[in-house]
């Protein structure tokens, strides 16, 4: 989809090119991350796709024609690009920022028009309450979206994402990764993703480039043999310790069995309610609505009491996860939850059940078998390869 | 705005000025009046505004007119200049300090170096005017477009929009609103300089003003002066408001408070 072929970036005036003569194969409909320390080029290398920075030699192709000799702005106009402070026009509204690109191509008014709603509710925005705002009137993580639906507007085939999560706060992070993850299985881009992130790349990649100095790529892989088999001591650091917990961002929650918690639908009788939590060996009990959706936890003492109706009892039904939902953030909200357990609900958000410590444990405890498996492997692989080397 | 001559010599009105009572910076040589009303006796300030509020008024548009002339031809070359330089550091250092020595000159004296090549009247005035009017609107055009976030610049660049569509799209409406305080401090100024181009027989109430100077002692003299001076002020302010709703109308929403 996109081949880079011995792409090479030099400054004058410094002795060490930027970018030293890479080869990459790109393919289609994957998110490829280049990862690497600060300086190392790994922005320097994405730039170069879009043409923002010219390679000094080399050539890249997209869809097997070779961009580097056609028209930058034609060429920019065909890949969507989002950059880590979003860079929205202030001046402009939402429906305008996203329309830039289709008014450059000469789309009529209506088919933008169409477009922009399509596009907000897309990422998850209400196109009638949003349209007509401002940059400054959203919130970090909903400039984030309008960001990438304006990186969309003409649906490119390729997108080029610079750090895209970098300014947003943890929490609002996870949320649009995973937001993001759901869309791009719906719409399958090709993409290009920076970050200097090991964990960020492991959850988002399908395929990691981690660069060293210079834009050497260290190792090109999944992020599965990253972990499991790093290339050299250099990809070893890099990944850093605890690589087996960090393949918690690898496994996710629909890979998992889910845990039972006692429920029982809104509108039970309180006495009947009082047996199924007794009987049950849990402290609390979740209460479903109609429609099978989370409504509250309550415990023994909440539905004693009549004062109440049980639908407002107790506490609300957090943490929430889906499917698709990555062990290590699930991990991270059951610390912070007062249950041990976090809920996992489907695209509707039916109950579906719980995941707890133990079975995430179990996971871990999966990896850490695995990883050692692997050193095991190696080891006798290598006392092999020594035996039979001549003394 | 409507052209209009005001005429030089009001030939009735009790408080008809003398004919070529200015000419030059010397403010007109020794009484060379004809048919002055030496003889009348003080009248309020409010009498003598009343009695020439034609002849007054017709002086204020003149005024605004040389103004707003000057203020727009110096848009035109300052935001130009400023389009030109913002993003090269030596040319954008030089224009600056040219157009900040042109400040500096004293009026009187910049209007009198207008003489020899360009003569008397309205050109001269205008040219001078024009200097002065430069520094602020080319140091705000300067600091407006430098003042762009680079990160929306760079987005604008990598969704493949060109140089110039992303500096009439992007660039300029971003440092609209810096360009247009510095076009109406250099209109304020102009408001009060302008006034000293009466000295090349320049339009305006600054021929009110000079007049009034040659007179000093005469019944009018203090009410002439004061009645431009008043007008001057209330043409500032009546600029200086049309500019916050110019101002307001023209930026974007989304760049307001």
């Amino acid at each position: 989809m996109i081949r880079l072929e011995g792409v090479s970036k030099r400054y004058p005036g410094q002795e060490k090119p930027a970018v030293e003569h890479i080869d990459l194969d790109i393919p289609e409909g994957e998110i490829v991350i280049f990862v690497g320390p600060s300086g190392c080029g790994k922005t320097t290398l994405m730039k170069m796709i879009n043409r923002l920075i010219e390679p000094t030699s080399g050539r890249i192709f997209i869809q097997g024609e070779d961009v580097t000799s056609v028209n930058p702005d034609q060429l920019r106009r065909r890949i969507g690009y989002v950059i880590q402070q979003i860079g929205l026009f202030p001046h402009m509204t939402i429906g305008d920022n996203i329309a830039t690109v289709p008014k450059m191509l000469g789309w009529d008014k209506g088919r933008i028009d169409t477009r922009i709603d399509e596009l907000l509710e897309l990422v998850g925005l209400d196109a009638k309450t949003f349209r007509k705002r401002y940059p400054k009137q959203l919130s970090g993580g909903q400039r984030q979206r309008v960001g990438v639906a304006r990186a969309l507007a003409v649906d490119p085939p390729v997108m080029l994402m610079d750090e895209p999560f970098g300014a947003i706060d943890p929490i609002t992070r996870d949320r649009l990764q995973n937001e993001f993850l759901r869309l791009q299985a719906e719409i399958r881009k090709t993409i290009v993703f920076v970050t200097h992130d090991i964990d960020e790349a492991i959850k988002m990649g399908d395929r990691i480039a981690i660069l060293r100095e210079g834009a050497q790529i260290a190792q090109y892989d999944t992020p599965r043999r990253i972990l499991s088999a790093p290339a050299d001591a250099f990809v070893a650091d890099f990944v850093g310790a605890g690589a087996s917990l960090k393949r918690l961002n690898l496994s996710r929650v629909r890979d998992v069995p889910l845990s039972f918690w006692p429920t029982v639908v809104v509108g039970t009788d309180r006495a009947e309610v009082l047996s199924i939590l007794r009987q049950s060996d849990k402290g609390s009990l979740l209460i479903l609505d109609a429609e099978n959706r989370p409504l509250r936890w309550v415990t023994a003492r909440d539905i004693d009491r009549d004062d109440i109706p049980l639908e407002e009892a107790g506490l609300e039904p957090e943490p929430i996860v889906e499917r698709q939902a990555t062990l290590q953030d699930t991990l991270n909200l059951m610390l912070d939850s007062s249950h041990g357990a976090v809920l996992v609900v489907d695209a509707d958000g039916g109950y579906l059940g719980t995941v707890d410590f133990a079975t995430v444990a179990q996971a871990i405890q999966g990896m850490r078998r695995e990883a050692r498996d692997q050193l095991r492997a190696e080891a006798v692989e290598l006392s092999e390869t020594r035996d039979l080397a001549p003394p | 705005m409507v052209a209009s001559r005001v005429q030089e010599h009001p030939g009735e009105g009790r408080y008809g000025q003398a004919r070529a009572m200015l000419r030059g910076p010397a403010g007109a040589g020794p009484g060379s009046s004809r048919g002055g009303h030496a003889g009348v006796v003080a009248v309020t300030f409010w009498e003598y505004v009343s009695d020439q509020q034609d002849r007054l008024r017709g002086l204020m548009v003149e005024h605004a007119q040389i103004v707003l002339t000057s203020v727009a031809i110096a848009v035109v070359l300052g935001v130009g200049l400023g389009l030109l330089t913002y993003r090269t550091d030596r040319p954008r250092h030089a224009v600056l300090a040219i157009t900040g020595v042109f400040l500096t000159i004293p009026s009187l004296a910049l209007f009198g170096l207008m003489i020899p090549p360009l003569g008397l009247g309205t050109k001269p005035a205008v040219v001078a005017l024009v200097m002065y009017a430069l520094l602020p609107i080319v140091r705000n055009t300067i600091t407006g477009l430098r003042g762009v976030d680079p990160a929306i610049v760079e987005s604008a660049q990598g969704m493949g929009m060109g140089r110039g569509r992303r500096l009439l799209r992007i660039e300029l409406p971003l440092a609209w609103p810096i360009i247009v305080a510095g076009i109406r401090v250099s209109t304020q100024i102009l408001v009060g300089i302008a006034a000293i181009a009466a000295v090349i027989n320049g339009p305006g109430l600054g021929k009110d003003i000079f007049r009034a100077l040659a007179r000093v002692g005469t019944p009018t003299a203090l009410n002439q002066a004061l009645a431009a001076v008043l007008g001057i002020v209330i043409l500032g302010l009546l600029l200086d408001v049309a500019y916050l709703v110019i101002g307001r109308l023209t930026t974007s929403r989304g760049l307001r408070d």
